[in-house]
């Protein structure tokens, strides 16, 4: 019990420390450009204090129940007794790793549908919009879209191809969606590729890069295990503009069958 | 008193549901794929607690402190009228909540380790912290100028994709002069930059910007701004690389 309110303690203070840039550039502009005293200063500071209380728990739980766990996986996934049942690899394919790939991409989701980030993101854009675009809708597709990517990025340390080719590709795609989307989800969109990947998804996706990385020979854990965020921050505004452009095909599909039925 | 206690307890449950597919990935690999047990049940229960309490009390504190103060300070300064002061807090801002980033400082530390390997810096402490330094106020000094150049698309009111699509072409141009050592942590450093604190906060500063700007639609001119900041890292990172490793 001491052990743990120990942990607590410094979670806090490391939590704090961070934050400290934060409130002191907050602070200033309040009190020497606005000039004005803070409205409702009570509750502000209990809501900072709620954040830095939720932050501080969130953080401490992770590293006892997840981040141990879930960066021993990713270790004994990639090993090659788990792939080949030989400690050495002979003659690598890429098909082999299977279990990786189904790894990887439902860890991406799960992580990425417990990000609080998104979910901060999420909870304005409903607001934003005035209802019309729902929470669960942005975040279940933001979600894939981190699997699919952290899936194509663990393949993609497997076969030991440049990143770069893979990420120009994606931002044709991204370019090409951002003419045929609707209009009002381009920045939301672009900004959901940044926020999926914080607290949760780098730790434990960055054990599996680094894992991936040094089991396979040839590879160098690190150059190649570095570049599996970026897979993770391109995926999701490819697939936020492709919910939006199904929910609007379907809309206009809807639209079509009603005209029809009142003629 | 009663009813939030109510709404605490719901709130709690929401964060039980948000974290249960991470719980069943979990368990199923362990259990099914590797075929291991679950080490340490007691602790991983009290993990989970901790948890779902602190994504709990972040979301109820989000509301109440990060949300109001992002917006109340865009409406402030853009009432005050002053340019040069609204795009000083846009640069402290961006600036400030990067540089103390921990993932940033992990990166950074990484990369200059890469580097020490490739030759391209002494491999000796000293080289390597100096590396990481310059790195890290890399970063954060681009992650400054994205938010000065996504506020500044908000008061001109410039279309998003045509920077973003710019921004695009650059990095991939800039990919074939930089090191190829740099490239995958120049690529990554774009996604790292922008954490749980630094998000609600810049997302709320564009959205009240936008809606206390005549003509302006907070849907469209409201968010942006985490775009930006995912972006211009890979392009200075990657000069950083030509200009150290040149």
């Amino acid at each position: 019990m001491i052990e743990l309110i120990k942990q607590f303690l410094m979670t806090f203070a490391d939590t704090f420390y961070d934050v400290i840039p934060i409130i002191t550039i907050f602070l200033a502009f309040q009190f020497i450009v606005i000039r004005r005293p803070l409205a409702n200063p009570i509750k502000l500071g209990i809501g900072f204090f709620y954040v830095l209380l939720g932050l501080t728990l969130f953080l401490m739980g992770l590293e006892k129940a997840l981040f141990p766990l879930g960066e021993l996986m990713a270790t004994q996934l990639t090993s090659s007794e788990f792939i080949y049942d030989t400690p050495s690899y002979s003659d690598i394919h890429w098909g082999d790793f299977y279990w990786v790939y189904i790894f990887a991409f439902a860890i991406g989701f799960s992580t990425t549908i417990a990000e609080p980030s998104l979910m901060a993101v999420a909870i304005k854009a409903h607001e934003v919009s005035g209802g019309a675009i729902h929470p669960w809708g942005l975040r279940i597709s933001v979600a894939l879209g981190v699997a699919i990517g952290i899936s194509l990025g663990v393949y993609r340390i497997i076969v030991g191809d440049p990143i770069h080719y893979y990420i120009a590709t994606g931002y044709v795609f991204v370019i090409f969606q951002t003419f045929k989307a609707p209009k009002l989800i381009v920045p939301l969109a672009y900004d959901s590729g940044g926020v999926t990947t914080s607290t949760v998804t780098v730790p434990l996706v960055a054990a599996l890069g680094l894992g991936l990385a040094s089991t396979i020979p040839g590879r160098s854990p690190l150059i190649d295990g570095f570049g599996l965020i970026a897979f993770a921050s391109l995926f999701p505004m490819i697939t936020v503009m492709a919910y939006a452009q199904l929910s609007q095909w379907y809309a206009d599909k809807q639209n079509k069958i009603k005209q029809e039925e009142s003629k | 008193m009663k009813s939030s206690l109510l709404n605490f307890l719901q709130a709690c449950l929401n964060s039980l549901r948000d974290l249960l597919p991470i719980v069943f990935v979990v368990a199923f690999f362990q259990l099914a794929v590797l075929q291991q047990p679950l080490p340490d049940f007691f602790n991983i229960l009290i993990g989970l607690l901790l948890v779902v309490l602190g994504l709990t009390f972040f979301i109820i504190g989000l509301e109440m402190s990060l949300f109001p103060i992002g917006e109340t300070m865009a409406n402030a300064l853009a009432k005050k009228g002053s340019i040069f002061w609204l795009m000083t807090f846009a640069f402290c801002l961006g600036f400030g909540t990067t540089i103390a980033e921990p993932a940033l400082i992990a990166v950074a530390d990484e990369a200059a380790d890469v580097a020490a390997e490739a030759g391209i810096i002494l491999a000796n402490a000293d080289a390597k912290e100096s590396y990481a330094s310059g790195l890290r106020y890399t970063v954060a000094f681009s992650v400054g100028f994205a938010i000065i150049l996504g506020v500044l698309r908000i008061i001109k009111g410039w279309p998003i994709h045509r920077i973003i699509i710019a921004g695009y072409v650059l990095v991939v141009t800039i990919t074939f002069f930089a090191p190829k050592e740099i490239i995958g942590i120049a690529y990554d450093s774009g996604g790292v930059t922008t954490s749980t604190i630094t998000v609600p906060l810049v997302t709320a500063l564009g959205v009240g910007l936008s809606s206390s700007i005549k003509g302006r639609n907070p849907m469209i001119d409201g968010f942006g701004l985490i775009a930006f900041a995912s972006l211009t890292p890979m392009i200075f990172v990657m000069i950083y690389g030509i200009v150290i490793g040149g």
